[in-house]
């Protein structure tokens, strides 16, 4: 059992429902309580979708237990087939029906459906969200494409001189982070390496389009969490390559623009002349300089938190100072990327140990998803958006993708957006004590004298900071810090964002060093110990 | 209609109980219902009742449900969590009563400020029949005087959306102190109010001469309002029917009246109040004139956008035959159909007996059928969950979120206004927009 504030992923059903609204000729039958109907929200809510997803569900209730519940699930099944008449069908259990022990596969198969029905086995108690999408997938493109599997040991032909390569686009969902533009921003991409896209799977995708997987030349996963189990498949039963670099960031890009070459034998020299992201030369130019070895901290599902790290330290100038994802699947991958920054993965979907962790570490900006930005917003950090879960604002009116070049520039815009308005912060801050801009000034277009109502000064941004006036802060039992007024002065003149971290670590140099009081000197001290 | 309901038939002292009631049958289906699960309520529980936590029992998926109804990640740490049952519990070999009184030490180390703890039952907990009411005795054993312990049942097999703060507060009742037989007659309103709507309420009986009035849930779990034989309680919801009847084993009298929405609800409601304790009718009348006559300006003006317009109902919160009431009678809205979840006719006998003679109820829900139904019938404005809007506003049909009704300030004459604006708005929206 565990206690659980707020979760990262929803239950597997979830996943498979991700899928399911994905596409557009699938209908998911889910055994489930009243209730579980909550999950359409998110598609209509969230998403805005104009459809409802394509799910039934056999509202089940506590007197329907005592009888028939399998024949609910039946009776449910054959009405949403004559209403809806969709291509395919996926039948399941959520975690209440997992309980009852009904058997929705052999119930669907009784029925006895002429059109392919997928049964789904995806343990409530035990797995999530995004597990579920990708087993779902999985079982789909089995349950579908399998019918026109080649014989064992089948060799791919090669691809007829002058016909273009194709394939298949593989991971994007419903309810997924920026999927919807991703796929046009690398469709685009692939288009002008003279690629064709063959199918997306699952967004937009017909049950027609999975059975016809196995016709491209080769598969590009988009999003390991939802198509690696399913692109695997299709490696082994139709001979397709797999792209394995996910192409979010400019190295990465150009990795994956690599990859496909290599696959397809094209030659990328042109489309990589291009030079088609502004996001190095944003990085290179002067007024970057302030990004250089800003501290921060990442922590998102494993496909977006690895390729954000990578950005952060190669094309931002970052330092990487924390990694974690809630993707227990993809943690092996985690872990390798954190050594990679001489880190150790944080693996963790318990909200209150990232809290900890990035209250821990003091970093100057969090990457996160939008639980961090929550936790960032409180501790007064910056915080961009990099990964699901996904909330209304993930969903854009505007273009804008996290993959390929257009990606790259979309990510520089928004990771720096949250710092700009930490420099006004900081020139707020050096205005402190200032007769014109101090904190309780009302903003100067306002007109001049007035006292605001409700102060929003930073100090109040930054709660740790109460203790600020006190001449005592941190006690142990053996040692006790005494700051004379000059050095407590002069810490006040430092910009309110990195003053907890300098006035810890002023502390931490004199207690090591048997300090005390604190004068000027052991503050300039700690400062030139600690310097980076 | 608003003008004949605030000069006559209020003044009368008991209005006589005459049954004119649909002439309609109650449509009852069962298929598919969207509707939220009684774990919903706790989304608005923990903000009524101020020290408070409410730890649900059972799988991610309630987790999930309360953090997507709770709609914003709410960025301070919440007064409410799940305790999510894994296939170690399910397998046996961790005890699941010794993995509760863990997590339940663990949440009250952590929140020293917690003096009430609900543990609410969900499908999963049910369905295993993992016995809370045990579990809440053994701990309560253990925390009392500290920490008092309850528990509940908000799971979807047994509770629709609102019935989960039926049984929330159902599980508080036994709780309530007893009060003395010498006590004078109080007033115990029922169900969750707003604060502030609670305080308006709360000046009206003041100015009435009606005393003590207590109310149920209380804003802090150490003020439990007591109850006794000459306790009356007067329902604030119309989703309270458990409530109801354990009041009314510890002596309780319930108060017959329409549900506080618009001017004529909120006037029968204080008037029922009001006449139980004989307050003289002038002095009534001259009490709720004010407000009534403010509520009158401010219904009106929404009626040019409402009047004559038709509205269906999805079922949602049991809320929808007082609200059908009030916009048929002070908004002149046509009623194609009202769904309910749950039509409980003894606390609604006021409710249907103002509904129009014509109106079709349903209760319980088929969700396709109902869509059947609503889209032949085309109506002006259709009330329904989250789930529903969007797909039928992309059918370019006018919706009203019905969840805005549950978590909005409605009741009361200075409410009115608001609430019939909530439901003008997405017609004024629709007329303003040229894209």
């Amino acid at each position: 059992m565990q206690l659980t504030v707020w979760t990262y992923e929803g239950p597997p059903h979830v996943g498979a429902m991700r899928i399911a609204t994905a596409m557009q000729d699938v209908h998911y039958v889910l055994h489930a309580p009243q209730g579980d109907t909550y999950a359409d929200l998110l598609f209509t809510m969230i998403e805005r979708r104009q459809k409802r997803p394509p799910v039934t569900y056999t509202t089940f209730q506590a007197r329907d237990l005592g009888t028939d519940t399998a024949e609910l699930f039946k009776s449910a099944m054959a009405e949403a087939y004559e209403r809806f008449k969709p291509a395919a069908m996926l039948v399941g259990s959520s975690c209440t029906a997992e309980l009852i022990q009904d058997d929705p596969a052999g119930l669907a198969k009784a029925l006895n459906l002429p059109i392919p029905v997928v049964p789904l086995e995806l343990p409530s108690y035990q797995r999530k969200e995004n597990w579920g999408a990708s087993e779902t997938f999985y079982h789909l493109v089995r349950g579908l494409a399998g019918a026109k599997a080649p014989e064992a040991g089948w060799k791919r032909p090669a691809r007829p001189e002058g016909q273009r390569p194709r394939c298949n686009l593989l991971g994007p969902t419903a309810l997924g982070f920026r999927h919807r533009d991703d796929i046009t921003e690398i469709t685009r991409l692939l288009t002008s390496l003279g690629v064709d896209v063959a199918s997306v799977a699952p967004m937009d995708a017909t049950a027609a389009d999975i059975q016809n997987l196995g016709d491209a030349d080769f598969n590009v996963v988009l999003y390991p969490e939802i198509a690696d189990t399913a692109a695997k498949w299709l490696q082994r039963t139709f001979a397709q390559p797999y792209t394995k670099t996910v192409p979010i960031g400019v190295g990465a890009t150009r990795d994956f623009i690599a990859e496909v070459a290599e696959i397809t034998g094209i030659d990328p020299a042109a489309v990589l002349a291009q030079a088609p992201s502004r996001l190095p030369w944003y990085s290179r130019s002067v007024d970057s300089n302030y990004l250089t070895g800003k501290r921060v901290f990442i922590f998102g599902d494993a496909t977006h938190a690895i390729a954000a790290a990578r950005i952060a330290d190669k094309e931002f100038g970052f330092k990487v100072v924390g990694l974690g994802t809630y993707s227990r699947e993809q943690a092996r991958d985690v872990r390798d990327a954190a050594k990679l920054y001489g880190l150790e993965a944080l693996i963790s979907d318990d909200y209150l140990e990232v809290e900890a962790a990035i209250e821990a570490l003091e970093p100057e900006m969090v990457l996160g998803s939008q639980m961090e930005r929550h936790i960032a917003k409180r501790l007064g950090i910056g915080c961009a958006v990099i990964s699901a879960p996904v909330h209304v604002q993930d969903f854009p009116a505007r273009y804008s993708p996290q993959m390929g070049f257009e990606g790259a520039n979309v990510i520089f815009d928004t990771w720096v957006h949250p710092l700009m308005m930490g420099l006004e912060e900081h020139l707020l801050g050096m205005f402190r004590e200032d007769f014109e801009f101090h904190g309780d000034a009302q903003a100067s277009h306002l007109g001049h004298g007035a006292v605001k109502e409700r102060s929003d000064s930073p100090e109040q941004a930054f709660p740790g900071e109460a203790a600020v006036e006190t001449k005592t802060t941190t006690t142990t039992t053996e040692w006790t810090a005494v700051w004379v007024s000059d050095a407590e002065a002069e810490l006040k003149k430092i910009p309110f964002f990195v003053r907890g971290k300098a006035r810890k670590n002023t502390e931490l140099y004199a207690r090591e060093n048997g300090i005390s009081p604190i004068t000027l000197e052991t503050l300039y001290d700690a400062k030139a110990h600690f310097g980076r | 209609m608003t003008s004949s309901v605030l000069t006559q038939p209020v003044a009368c002292a008991t209005p006589p109980v005459q049954r004119h009631e649909s002439e309609k049958p109650v449509i009852r289906e069962r298929g598919q219902r969207e509707v939220f699960c009684g774990l919903t309520g706790i989304v608005w529980l923990h903000r009524k009742i101020q020290d408070a936590f409410f730890l649900v029992v059972g799988s991610r998926t309630c987790a999930h449900l309360i953090q997507s109804a709770a709609g914003v990640m709410i960025f301070a740490e919440p007064r409410f969590g799940t305790a999510i049952i894994d296939e170690r519990d399910l397998a046996g070999l961790a005890d699941m009563n010794e993995e509760l009184d863990r997590v339940v030490t663990r949440l009250l180390q952590r929140r020293p400020d917690i003096k009430l703890l609900f543990l609410v039952g969900s499908c999963p907990s049910e369905v295993i029949k993992l016995d809370l009411s045990r579990a809440a005795q053994r701990l309560s054993r253990q925390y009392m005087p500290d920490v008092r312990i309850l528990n509940y049942s908000g799971s979807g097999i047994e509770t629709t959306f609102t019935q989960g703060e039926d049984a929330c507060l159902a599980s508080l009742v036994p709780e309530l102190p007893v009060e003395a037989e010498e006590a004078p007659a109080s007033l115990m309103v029922v169900g969750s109010l707003a604060d502030v709507v609670e305080d308006q309420f709360r000046r009206l009986f003041d100015e009435l001469g009606i005393g003590p009035v207590h109310f149920l849930p209380p804003r802090n779990s150490r003020s439990l309002p007591p109850v006794g034989p000459n306790t009356r309680y007067l329902l604030a919801q119309p989703f309270l029917g458990d409530t109801g009847r354990i009041l009314e084993d510890r002596g309780a009298k319930r108060l017959s009246a329409p549900f506080p929405l618009g001017a004529e609800g909120t006037t029968l409601w204080l008037k029922a109040a009001a006449d139980a304790v004989g307050v003289d009718p002038k002095h009534f009348e001259k009490v709720v004139a004010p407000g009534q006559e403010r509520a009158r300006v401010a219904v009106e003006r929404q009626k040019e956008v409402l009047g004559g317009k038709s509205i269906f109902f999805f079922p949602d919160s049991q809320l929808e035959p007082p609200l059908a009431r009030f916009l048929a009678r002070e908004l002149d809205m046509k009623l194609i159909e009202v769904g309910t979840p749950f039509l409980h006719r003894q606390h609604l006998e006021r409710e249907l007996d103002l509904l129009p003679r014509d109106v079709q109820l349903s209760e319980g829900q088929d969700v396709e059928k109902q869509l059947d139904r609503c889209r032949d019938s085309n109506p002006d404005l259709i009330v329904c969950g989250l789930g529903l809007a969007n797909p039928l506003e992309a059918e370019g049909r006018a919706t009203k979120w019905s969840i805005e009704l549950v978590f909005t300030p409605i009741q009361g004459f200075e409410q009115a206004g608001d609430l019939a604006e909530l439901f003008a708005r997405p017609l004024v929206r629709r007329t303003r927009l040229e894209v």
